[in-house]
């Protein structure tokens, strides 16, 4: 399973794809790939918002979903959707005041 | 300290000018980011995991006060209300937006701060001795000659597009503080018999993924050749640094590749061709760029040893802070101090912008308006009177910056890692949080002695690893992390570079196993005057080995 990953041009928030083509800042919102062609929609999506100057660094993330969670498989993208592991008051973590993704 | 003249304000206006339009340009989607990267990265704005970065320089890590309460109120206003300052001496915000960019440039330029070429492969902020100026053992203050190489090397048109990025580092003391031999170019500041002032010149030094410790390519460079010899060698690694390959475009490996007497001859016939040029500096200019520097007028404070005698006797906190923290200073009424910015479990280098304002009103009322930034990531305040040291040291205990660990097994150097860092691989931050809990205790960490521990979160070495007594790089394997440990480098005058000790260990074995090489050092030590670092060179690796891996290392 993949989700697609990048930061909003603005001020370099990492958002993800979710549904209807929004970027959310939330990655248990966003949009789950399950295969090719749903990969190949969300880099769409992705592609298309490049070119409208709403995000930069666009990339599929591999992730799990564990007991209806979300996590990403790599820790680089653990970190990067719940904030500075060092900093639990800092990123999204703060704002969900929900347990670290780390 | 340096003042901008007419040009400099001029420039660096125009420059913020110039980039806010870049930034509307994109914002309106007039410039793709494939465009815009460049350009961003020239005003030291980077993208990183959370956000995007901003990298300000501080020009041979000095400060002034109201610069310092301009970061703190940037910190407050646009960021989280924090800076990190770096091993370049420089302080990165880590979340500013992109549109708030051009307004905070435009408050640095009122202070006489920018951004600029703190990225791309340009020449980089020139670094310097953190003591400049100060220092008993100094021969010479660094400083005005970094002037001298920032003025020259400000958007010079013909290195601004270098293979790739050039570190120039200036010394002033025998004593190396400033680990020239582990830059692109070093410069180490020396009277020769006669008295003249010049330059022993170090070529191809670099950490990342190919360590090397430059090579000494000339003994003695007169002080008025400093712009000819440096053109000379940046013309020779314009022409011939490599650009097909990203990983060998530093000047270290042409040097390597090239052969060090081959490339001196090759900068010698440049040097030769440059020397009668106008890049000859005249005494005239050197000296007025050296009034700039000129050291304060520092009034005699000898009540100073006895009050200090009193103090340090009645409280043992700020006597321990008295023995760890301070450096000697050229006037025996003053000491150089470290405020270190490694509370136990703390980031290091990171600062609170109330943090900043209180530094900038200590360096006000007793630091004679002078701040440094160390590339060990502390700051230091040059010149305070001894007689001023216990209210100095109070006012730090307010803000939660006294502890009293300078040049400690606990002062550790780490770069942002992977909780920053789109190019970290693993995380440095909670490392060194973890050990510097470990080796809280005060007393055991003074009995351990000098120790430099190093942390880097990828191969690129921004902790500065390789130069650690012990290094420790993050590397990510199988998905976790997984840390390397060197042992037995060195970044001062004596250079090396440190060596794998073995396999790597995890991130829940890494604490023990620093615990377990210190504790081989104590049992192995002559006695206390032997460092870590001499023991190591006395003992070699084994007897680490041995400790760590046991029979697994007798096997190998």
């Amino acid at each position: 399973m993949k989700l697609l990953a990048a930061n909003r041009l603005l001020d370099g928030v990492a958002v993800w794809a979710g549904p209807d083509g929004v970027w959310v800042e939330d990655i248990g919102q966003a949009e789950i790939a399950r295969d090719g062609d749903a990969e190949a929609r969300l880099e769409q999506i992705g592609r298309e918002a490049v070119a409208r100057n709403l995000v930069l660094d666009i990339e599929l993330i591999d992730i799990d979903v564990v007991d209806g969670a979300v996590r990403p498989l790599r820790l680089r993208e653990r970190i990067r959707a719940a904030g500075p592991s060092i900093h639990p008051e800092l990123g999204k973590q703060a704002a969900k005041q929900a347990a670290s993704l780390v | 300290m340096y003042r901008y003249d007419e040009f400099d304000h001029a420039f660096v206006k125009a420059r913020v000018a110039e980039f806010r339009d870049q930034v509307e340009r994109r914002l309106s989607g007039a410039l793709t980011e494939e465009q815009f990267k460049p350009l961003r990265l020239m005003n030291g704005v980077y993208l990183q995991l959370h956000a995007y970065m901003l990298r300000i320089a501080i020009p041979y890590g000095t400060l002034a006060p109201r610069q310092m309460r301009m970061l703190a109120h940037i910190a407050r206003t646009y960021d989280k209300g924090y800076g990190h300052f770096t091993t370049r001496q420089n302080l990165q915000f880590h979340w500013p937006a992109l549109k708030d960019v051009p307004e905070i440039l435009e408050k640095l330029a009122s202070v006489e701060m920018h951004s600029i070429q703190t990225s791309g492969n340009c020449i980089r902020n020139v670094t310097a001795d953190h003591f400049a100026g100060a220092a008993a053992d100094e021969v010479a203050d660094p400083r005005p000659y970094a002037e001298i190489l920032r003025q020259w090397s400000s958007l010079h048109p013909e290195f601004s597009y270098l293979p790739r990025k050039f570190k120039i580092a200036v010394t002033g003391a025998e004593s190396d503080r400033a680990a020239v031999q582990v830059h692109d170019i070093g410069l180490h500041l020396k009277k020769s018999p006669e008295g003249r002032l010049g330059f022993a010149v170090y070529v191809g030094g670099g950490l990342g993924r190919t360590p090397m410790i430059a090579k000494k390519i000339r003994d003695f460079l007169p002080e008025e050749d400093l712009l000819s010899y440096t053109t000379a060698i940046l013309r020779v690694y314009n022409l011939h640094g490599r650009r097909d390959n990203k990983f060998k475009a530093r000047i270290k490996i042409l040097v390597h590749e090239t052969g060090t007497e081959e490339l001196a001859q090759q900068v010698e016939r440049e040097y030769l061709a440059l020397r009668e040029s106008e890049l000859k500096l005249p005494e005239d200019d050197i000296q007025a760029i050296r009034e700039y520097f000129a050291p304060p007028l520092l009034p005699v404070r000898s009540e100073g040893e006895a009050l200090l005698a009193s103090a340090t006797a009645t409280d043992a906190r700020f006597a321990t802070w008295v023995r760890r923290n301070l450096h000697t200073h050229k006037h025996p009424d003053y000491a150089c101090v470290t405020i270190s910015l490694k509370g136990i479990g703390e980031v290091p280098g990171d600062i609170s912008a109330d943090q900043m304002e209180a530094v900038a009103d200590l360096a006000e009322r007793y630091g004679q308006g002078e701040i440094r930034v160390s590339h060990e990531q502390n700051l230091v305040l040059p010149h305070v009177a001894r007689a001023d040291l216990k209210a100095v040291y109070e006012g730090l205990v307010e803000i939660g910056l006294a502890t009293a660990n300078a040049g400690l097994v606990t002062d550790i150097i780490a770069c942002p890692g992977l909780d920053y860092c789109a190019l970290a691989n693993a995380r440095s931050i909670p490392v060194a949080q973890q050990i510097a809990i470990r080796f809280a205790d005060q007393s055991r960490q003074e009995e351990i002695g000098d120790l430099k521990l190093k942390i880097s979160g990828c191969i690129n070495a921004c902790g500065h690893h390789h130069v650690g007594h012990i290094g420790i790089l993050g590397v990510e394997k199988k998905g976790a992390e997984l840390y390397q440990v060197t042992l037995g480098g060195s970044g001062d005058e004596n250079t090396t570079l440190g060596e794998i000790i073995g396999r790597g260990f995890g991130a829940d074995e890494i604490v023990d196993a620093v615990e377990t090489i210190v504790e081989t050092y104590l049992g192995l030590r002559q006695d206390k005057s032997e460092t870590f670092l001499a023991a190591y060179r006395r003992l070699g690796s084994a007897p680490f080995k041995e400790a760590l891996y046991g029979s697994e290392a007798k096997a190998a």
